[in-house]
């Protein structure tokens, strides 16, 4: 752990259930400053909504989730606001504001957050755009005129647009060629080690949890079972961990499929 | 199982939904009010709810003054009061018809497609991304709607008040033998200030109501393309509802003696 002294984000006890699908059942778990931990685990165990619940999109029914120490949790209004407007997120589904052309989409923050006038931010949107592997002549499209792929990145510059001290990235590769793959990785790595910024991310590409994480940490069945360095994944002694890296069909981790 | 019980539960959850709508609309005034505001994209609404309904307000109000003149003319043609035609287009288009038929056909226009945009909006996960985004959703989405079909309508309804008074016009000239100028005369000396006034306060209110509709039910939407669906029919049903019921309370208030 990089992290020194308080963490950035320290999520306790978090439970989360839809009617009586108890999705989270007491995730705990802790970021730390500039760090960047991956949470990995099977489809439909509660990744995406454990970071929603720290965005206060979801609201947990129970726990604690702390930001810079202050609870988040609950909060309401200016002051959730507040939180948020520290923190960027890459939407699994991209979550593209579709009646906005790619450059508005990605400087909203920026105008939102009164850092830049519409004007101002264009450049801005469009370096970013650049930075994602997207030239300016994309910028005037709509999102609806682009690729899957092209959507994701695009989302990707949008999190990362205002330079948030925090940040989330839900699935950033899937649906990528392995080229483009490994340049979103890079960037996540830079948005951490040369922004400062603290990420939480959210993959199943063992390829880019390799690259990307100093930490990882393993979901399953509503907490999380295993956490640790990168450099231990391989020896973790840990038979989820073990069977989710390999890819095994049998094992512990058993999928709700019909044989 | 007992049927009190299932009454009891539906009452309770007509309470319920009454009790969401308020807090929502409540919520969306408070949000008008109080900066940032967003001009932007309320001008877009205002054209949008304003313009765009032109043609199909119109549409409906000069045939509707068309209509009211025939009708009126068989029936005061019995009593010889031939001369009542021109007054009764003109107080039931203004008090009545523009307000009623334009807050009816921006309903269907309007508050079906807020209602799908805002709903598609709740499902692909983008109003979530606005708050992640130093943005409120109900002050971005919510508000300059509400505040555009507040503006729009009554403006809209007075241009509906001319063109249907019109309609009754061309009708009267060219078809029941009235002489242009004693259509005019009789239409000036039957119409008050009232009446214009209190079509324009129903014209606001249904476009309050019709934006309100279309944004909480889209707003609140789940499951999918066939939610977003489910919460375009409910926009236009309940706005429509809403606007026939306060209709009836403004003419109350304003006419009752
Ligand atoms: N708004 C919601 N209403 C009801 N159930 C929900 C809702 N959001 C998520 N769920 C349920 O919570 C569970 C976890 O969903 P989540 O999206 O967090 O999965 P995930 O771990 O991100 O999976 P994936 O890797 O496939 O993205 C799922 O079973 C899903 O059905
Ligand atoms: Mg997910």
């Amino acid at each position: 752990m990089s992290g020194s002294g308080e963490p950035k984000i320290r999520i306790r006890g978090l439970h989360k259930a839809f009617g009586d699908k108890r999705v989270l059942r007491g995730v705990d778990l802790d970021v730390g400053a500039g760090e960047s931990v991956v949470v990995i685990g099977g489809s439909g165990t509660g990744k995406s909504v454990a970071v929603k619940c720290a965005l206060g999109i979801v609201e947990p029914d129970r726990g604690s989730i702390l930001i810079d120490g202050v609870e988040s949790v609950a909060l309401r209004g200016v002051a959730r606001e507040a939180v948020n407007a520290r923190m960027g997120m890459l939407f699994q589904g991209g979550a593209l504001f579709d009646s906005l052309p790619v450059w508005e989409n990605v400087a909203f923050g920026l105008v939102a957050a009164g850092q830049h006038t519409r004007r101002e931010a264009k450049p801005v949107a469009l370096e970013t755009l650049a930075q994602v592997g997207l030239g300016p002549e994309v910028g005037d499209l709509m999102p609806a005129e682009l690729s899957g792929g092209m959507q994701k990145r695009v989302a990707l510059a949008r999190a990362i647009a205002a330079r948030p001290d925090i940040v989330f990235f839900d699935e950033p590769t899937t649906g990528l060629d392995p080229i483009m793959a490994d340049v979103i990785n890079d960037l996540i790595v830079e948005c951490v080690r040369e922004l400062g910024a603290t990420a939480l991310s959210i993959t199943h590409d063992m390829a880019s949890v390799r690259k990307i994480a100093d930490r990882i940490a393993m979901l399953h069945e509503g907490r999380i079972v295993w956490s640790g360095p990168v450099s231990e994944i391989d020896e973790s002694g840990n038979d989820f961990v073990d069977q989710f890296i390999h890819g095994r069909a049998s094992g512990p981790i058993r999928m709700a499929v019909r044989r | 199982m007992n049927p009190l019980a299932a009454i009891g539960r539906a009452f309770l959850a007509l309470l319920e939904a009454i009790g969401r709508l308020v807090l929502f609309s409540l919520a969306a005034v408070t949000h008008i009010v109080r900066p940032p505001f967003y001009p932007r994209v309320l001008l877009r609404q205002m054209v949008d709810i304003g313009y765009y309904s032109l043609p199909v307000v119109a549409l409906t109000t000069l045939f509707s003054g068309m209509v009211l003149a025939l009708q009126s003319h068989t029936g005061f043609a019995r009593f010889s009061a031939e001369g009542a035609v021109a007054g009764v287009v003109a107080l039931s288009i203004t008090r009545e018809l523009a307000p009623v038929l334009a807050g009816l056909m921006v309903a269907g226009r309007v508050g079906a497609s807020m209602a799908a945009e805002l709903g598609t909006m709740r499902v692909t996960e983008q109003i979530d991304a606005l708050s992640t985004l130093s943005t409120h959703p109900m002050k971005y989405l919510v508000a300059p709607r509400i505040l555009a079909g507040f503006a729009m309508l009554p403006p809209l309804v007075l241009i509906g008040d001319v063109i249907g008074i019109f309609g009754g016009y061309i009708v009267g000239i060219y078809k029941l033998d009235f002489s242009p100028g004693a259509y005019i005369d009789q239409t000036w000396r039957f119409i008050e200030v009232r009446d214009v006034v209190s079509g324009l306060v129903k014209a606001a209110a249904f476009g309050f109501l019709v934006s309100l509709m279309g944004c909480y039910h889209g707003y609140r939407s789940a499951g999918g393309a066939q939610g977003v669906g489910r919460a375009a029919t409910s926009a236009v049903v309940s706005s429509a509802i809403l606007i026939l019921v306060f209709n009836y309370v403004i003419t109350e208030l304003f006419f009752a003696k």
